[in-house]
């Protein structure tokens, strides 16, 4: 399904909240930092920032309080909603998405510190219809069930084939604990990423 | 709530002379958790991640100085032969993703009694930098940590970097967690030997307010080896000293029953962790062979 | 008002694969690029957003409620309370016993209060703080035994019994030569699915409302949330939203009426997503229980009664525990045969987190107590576990203490034999691996202290609803010629929850009416009721009635095959014709293409189906047939445990279990596997753990569940002993393993500690006692 044209201007502007202190001291490091024009309902200009973001390989440009985090800033503002949120804190891994190659929780960090980074969320995955070989892995040996933590072990599995932590079970297992299934898919997705580490290879 | 990403440590330093309010943010394992559930809603975040001399390690001789945001999935790939303690307990920080971003500046920061590495820099007698407007300054590690979440850091200071040196006997750093995996300490032990210094260095973690040194432990061990001239003829350890330290380690707690664990285990499981990683220590200070594996 | 984006499309695949193959699941692709639309994904343009206050009491009189400041915060659309409920402020799947938003008193901590619907998360949050309510805080009620006993101040009109099952049969003063007791507990389990409660409510403009939402049961969300909002139920259409994990969890309300209130009241759409933290509080849990067992056996170890009594704390609101204690008293000695049984089950209201389902029942409970009670009588004669079990399985014929015989297959002394006889793993040794090791990474052992402890059990489970339910399914099946190629397309109003329906619903479809291409519509209530996605029962009674729909058509083809062609209805039977490939044949010919048959137009057919009726149980006794099939599973699991520490390292956890018939071979492979991981769970780190009523750990920091170190490859041996009652002779697989996991682990536990061990989940203080 599409993305929802001009989600995230709508959504901005309707949200913007005010802060509860004065913020001129921010802008001056902040060279990017949204001016009242930029952000026409901002009471206070220091309270949302503008923010560029590379995503999957395109240019973003979002309005965002600074205490929005990565995760709710694809999810509610760029209509990236594959990226899964599930304990806001760092736990399960569901938010699993790489920044500049490196596999993070997107939940424990905010959307302004990722500014001038390479995002890749599971959206960015495919090519197409062909899908990244981890993908059509996960497919194959029916690794999740009802898909919850899938978007984010998806993610980690692309980042631990490619930090070359594949060669055992134990250690994709053991580069694989920061995800989370409650289906317990676990058997299959050690299946999965094995296999796509392979493919990946050949 | 306002965001500054300084690119400097001066500048840095400067905003938080300024404002002292603001919160440091880096990996965010920590400040992200309470920004989430809005047990926080600090005045302005001042993000480090833009100041590359933060993000570095380097070696001067013996001493590493590993600055406050070195993520710990690099400590773990890059130092682990020189500081095996440091490398050990990175190894168990949560998850992959978290070790990308969590930072030993960020432990330091929280001063969360749980915090994995304290206990490894403790043993391993490392000195907390920290700077402000005002200049700069080293705190021993065991002076750091001052109560629950609260540590010796003034308002307008900064972490900037822990120093310690590499490691000239074997380390070890155990943990108990009630998973086998992504799990936060219920109770955590680190040794350090220090053979050139004749010198035994164990701390305890979540086990206290503060992470702490169980000092009476590491003079009684130290004594031992001494006494018996062990360092140098590196025969195994009697069992009774390795049991007498763990008794001395688990003295050093003063834990409480809470939804991780009781006291009752927590003293228990040290004496058990101190006493099994002196045994694994001392095996490699024997020539028995690495005791980092897998 | 407009469709909201990312609500579920229909799901197509086109590929071989009937029933007994394993086909991809048709919402796979979607999963693993991001694209499926859970209900956390959904959006609408102009939606507000909905939050709960809720009570910081377990036990508390509301004295007043003061909304003004909170409805001054800019960017609030409504504040609503109680008083603000249109129709009845009762809700409950079975007991409508609990108030959408309470009135004078709150029974539990995290009761909604009230509500806010604002323009953004944050602000509903600021607004929430704004809101003053005044409690005078009362003792909480917590000791479910109390309860039971009629010690405590009752928390509701009726009382604080929820239900008193006792199950009577044989003599109730038997003894035994050989005599064991125990007292176990059992703490209380959560779902903990990945993806929290979330919904969207749209008003629509004949003054109803749409409702997409992740649940298990539309039908039952149904009747609820209109009877709340005082609206005909055709004026309440629920929609399902993709849904991450379920597990019983989302079998009650949790934010359904509150976002439909607040989308009437504010005529915006309305969203509403609870974070972690509140979703512990916002669904029920599982059941914790103290269970009493007195097992008599003669010499040789054949059982000659059991004596059970049973206590299980329900919570604040009954939810679905006068179920549960049914399950747990008629089930509560588990898969054997016994002449002389007296139990007795209480499920009672305390001022604890409200508990209902959870995969598995009543049956899990119990399971722990007999299993546990096998192995001490064991252990007393000095048999091996497993023959003690042998010695009394049930099998086919065996009569149940309800006096319900077992008509179809009971292999519980196979499934036994087929786990004991699987190899053994081999000794951890060699060089030394952590990841191995009880505590993992955190190197807590190189081998000190872990000793080797094997465990068997095996469990029994209802399948399907019980007690006289009229329990049934409805599906509506359409076949045409689209493009030369035969199509199907089915609906129904069932809760695919990631067990794999969609994909087994398809493969019956393909079976049936000889089609690859099927489409599986968005389920809705715009069809009539599936029944819950609950106690193993979606691909039996949804999957019949999905066949009994493909009956229809096929019938309705060869009726219209009968008037084309002249060919006499007895003539058309005799030929045994069926739809192969788009076409119809006999055994030998080809008789006509479908696309001739039904040229332009489509067959199109709707089929209620019911299971075979079950009874009530006699309030006395416990006496008649409840339950319409039985499952039964066996694990042996295999643990190393590091003694002096307390820390378990799961090395195996084989199962066998018997499926009837296996309809798609992975997916229940893939059940298997998640239904043994949450007894795993439950067994070595799964609590909610309560203090004066109070959750201690609501979240995943404090709440452990399993990650992929802790849940070990299962070798599973699958039996496929066809029930001829039951649709393709199959057997429901969901909860069976889930019972039988658990008292597994804890027995090789004994086996390696020598403890006794009588709570579950075990701790490591438990194991060194301290």
């Amino acid at each position: 399904m599409p993305n929802p044209p001009h989600h995230a201007n709508t959504h901005t502007r309707r949200t913007v909240l005010k802060s509860t202190t004065v913020a001129a001291a921010s802008t001056a490091l902040l060279p990017d930092a949204a001016s009242g024009a930029a952000s026409p309902a901002a009471a206070n200009p220091g309270d949302v920032v503008r923010v560029t973001l590379s995503v999957n390989g395109r240019s973003r440009v979002v309005d965002v309080e600074p205490r929005v985090t990565l995760l709710d800033a694809l999810r509610e503002r760029l209509g990236l909603t594959g990226t899964k949120k599930g304990c806001d804190r760092g736990e399960c891994g569901a938010c699993t998405v790489l920044v500049d190659g490196e596999r993070i929780k997107s939940c424990l960090t905010l959307a302004v510190m990722r500014r001038g980074s390479e995002i890749t969320t599971v959206e960015g995955l495919a090519d197409g219809d062909r899908l990244h070989p981890v993908q059509a892995a996960f497919i194959r040996h029916d690794a999740f069930q009802c898909g919850g933590c899938t978007s984010g072990q998806i993610m980690s599995a692309v980042a631990c084939v490619r930090e070359g932590h594949t060669g055992s079970e134990a250690e994709i297992r053991e580069w694989m604990s920061g995800n989370l299934c409650r289906c317990a898919c676990y058997q299959n997705i050690v299946a999965a990423v094995a296999d796509a580490a392979r493919e990946v290879r050949r | 709530m306002d965001f500054l990403r300084p690119t400097t440590l001066a500048e840095a330093l400067a905003a938080k002379a300024e404002r002292p309010d603001l919160v440091p943010i880096a990996g965010g394992t920590d400040v992200m958790v309470e920004l989430n559930f809005d047990h926080r809603r600090p005045p302005g975040l001042l993000d480090l991640t833009g100041i590359a001399e933060l993000a570095r390690w380097s070696a001067d001789g013996d001493v590493l100085r590993v600055g406050a945001a070195v993520p710990y999935a690099r400590i773990v790939q890059d130092l682990g032969d020189r500081l095996p303690g440091l490398a050990m307990a990175s190894r168990t920080v949560g998850s992959p993703q978290i070790r990308n971003r969590g930072t030993v500046g960020g432990n330091l920061g929280s001063a969360s009694p749980a915090g994995d590495t304290h206990p490894v820099l403790i043993a391993g007698d490392a000195v907390v930098e920290v700077a402000s407007a005002r200049g700069a300054r080293s705190i021993p590690a065991d002076e750091f940590y001052l109560g629950v979440k609260r540590s010796a850091l003034e308002p307008d200071e900064l972490i900037t970097a822990v120093r310690l040196a590499a490691a000239t006997g074997p380390q070890q750093f155990a943990k108990v967690g009630t998973r086998n995996a992504m799990v936060i300490a219920v109770c955590s032990f680190a040794v350090s030997l220090h053979p050139e210094r004749l010198r035994v260095g164990a701390a305890v973690g979540s086990a206290a307010p503060t992470p702490r040194r169980a000092s009476a432990a590491e003079e009684f061990l130290s004594a031992e080896l001494t006494s018996a001239g062990l360092w140098e003829s590196r025969e195994p350890l009697p069992d009774s000293v390795q049991r007498r330290f763990g008794e001395l380690v688990a003295e050093a707690a003063s834990p409480i029953d809470d939804v991780r664990g009781s006291a009752a285990y927590r003293r228990h499981a040290l004496a058990v962790l101190a006493r099994r990683s002196l045994g694994w220590a001392w095996r490699e200070h024997s020539g028995g062979g690495n005791e980092r594996c897998a | 008002m407009s469709q909201p984006v990312r609500t579920p499309t229909d799901l197509t695949s086109a590929v071989a694969g009937g029933v007994g193959e394993s086909p991809q699941r048709p919402d796979g692709n979607l999963k693993v690029r991001g694209e499926f639309a859970y209900s956390s994904d959904l959006w609408h343009e102009d939606m507000i957003w909905g939050a709960t206050l809720r009570s910081p009491h377990p036990h508390a009189r509301i004295t007043g409620v003061d909304l003004t400041e909170a409805l001054k915060v800019p960017g609030v659309h409504a504040v609503l309370t109680h008083a603000d409920v249109p129709g009845a402020n009762a809700c409950g799947v079975e007991q409508r016993d609990q108030p959408v938003l309470a009135v004078d008193v709150v029974r539990y901590q995290g009761e909604p209060v009230a509500l806010v619907g604002a323009d953004h998360p944050e602000t509903a949050r600021r607004a929430m703080e704004r809101i003053v309510v005044d409690y005078e805080v009362l003792e909480p009620v917590v000791d479910a035994e109390a309860a039971a006993r009629g010690e405590c101040a009752p928390l509701h009109a009726s009382g604080n019994v929820v239900r008193h099952v006792p199950v009577r049969r044989g003599d109730q003063s038997a003894t035994a030569e050989v005599v064991v007791t125990g007292r176990y507990e059992v703490g209380m389990q959560d779902q903990a699915f990945l993806g929290p409660e979330s919904g969207l409510a749209v008003p629509a403009e004949d003054g109803g409302v749409d409702l997409y939402v992740a649940t298990q049961w539309l039908h039952v969300d149904q009747d609820q949330v209109a009877s709340a909002l005082g609206l005909p139920l055709e004026k309440v259409r629920l929609a399902l939203s993709g849904v991450g994990g379920a597990f019983g969890g989302r079998e009650d309300l949790s934010m359904q009426v509150h976002a439909c209130m607040l989308a009437l009241h504010t005529r915006k759409p309305v969203k509403m997503v609870y974070n972690r933290e509140e979703s512990f509080y916002g669904h029920v849990h599982r059941h914790p229980a103290v269970l009493h067992y007195e097992h008599g056996a003669d010499r040789d170890g054949k059982l000659v009664y059991v004596r059970a009594k049973i206590y299980l704390d329900g919570g604040a609101y009954a939810s679905s525990t006068a179920a549960v204690v049914a399950n747990a008293a008629t089930l509560g000695i588990g898969p054997y045969d016994v002449d002389n049984v007296t139990v007795d089950c209480w499920g009672v209201y305390t001022n604890n987190p409200p508990c209902g389902a959870m995969r598995g029942f009543g049956a899990v409970q119990a399971g722990f107590a007999y299993e546990s009670q096998m192995d001490r009588l064991a252990g007393v004669l000095g048999l091996d576990p497993v023959e003690v079990r042998l010695r009394n399985a049930v099998r086919e014929g065996s009569t149940m203490p309800t006096g319900q015989v077992i008509d179809s297959a009971a292999p519980v002394a196979e499934l036994l034999e087929l786990v004991r006889d699987r190899p053994l793993p081999a000794a951890t040794g060699g060089e030394l691996d952590l990841r191995q090791m009880p505590g993992g990474v955190s190197n807590t052992t190189h081998g000190e202290g872990v000793v080797r402890g094997v465990g068997y059990a095996v469990g029994i489970k209802n399948i399907c609803f019980s007690e006289g339910h009229d329990d049934y399914s409805t599906a509506r099946v359409r076949l045409e010629v689209v493009g030369g190629e035969a199509a199907a397309l089915v609906q129904t109003a069932a809760c695919e929850v990631g067990q794999g329906l969609v994909t087994v619903v398809q493969q019956i479809v393909r079976t049936e009416l000889g089609v690859q291409r099927v489409s599986v519509l968005p389920m809705d209530t715009s069809i009539g009721n599936a029944g819950s996605s609950s106690a193993s029962r979606q691909t039996y009674v949804t999957g019949g009635a999905v066949k009994s729909a493909c009956a229809a058509v096929r019938a309705r083809v060869l009726e219209l095959y009968s008037r084309q062609t002249g060919t006499g209805p007895a003539e058309v039977g005799r030929l045994g014709a069926e739809l192969r490939g788009g076409k119809l044949v006999s055994s030998h010919d080809v008789l006509a293409d479908l696309a001739d048959v039904l040229g332009g137009d489509a067959v199109d057919e709707t089929a209620e189906w019911r299971h075979r009726p079950t009874e009530p149980i006699d309030p006395e006794t416990g006496q008649g047939n409840a339950h319409v099939q039985f499952g039964f599973a066996a694990h042996r699991a295999v643990v190393d445990v590091d003694v002096e520490l307390g820390l378990v390292k799961v090395v195996a956890l084989d199962c066998a279990q018997d499926v009837g018939r296996a309809l798609n071979p992975q997916a229940v492979l893939g059940q298997i596997q998640g239904g043994s991981a949450q007894g795993l769970g439950l067994a070595v780190m799964e609590e909610i753990r309560t203090k004066d009523g109070k959750v201690r750990n609501p979240s995943f920091t404090d709440y452990l569940i399993p990650t992929v170190l802790d849940v070990p490859p299962m070798g599973v041996d699958v039996l496929e002993r066809a029930d001829p009652h039951a649709p393709y002779g199959l057997r429901g697989v969901g909860e069976p393993p889930t019972i039988s996991s658990t008292p597994a682990i804890v027995a090789a536990i004994r086996a390696a500690t020598g403890l006794p061990l009588t709570r579950v989940p075990v701790r490591p203080e438990h194991i060194t006692g301290t």
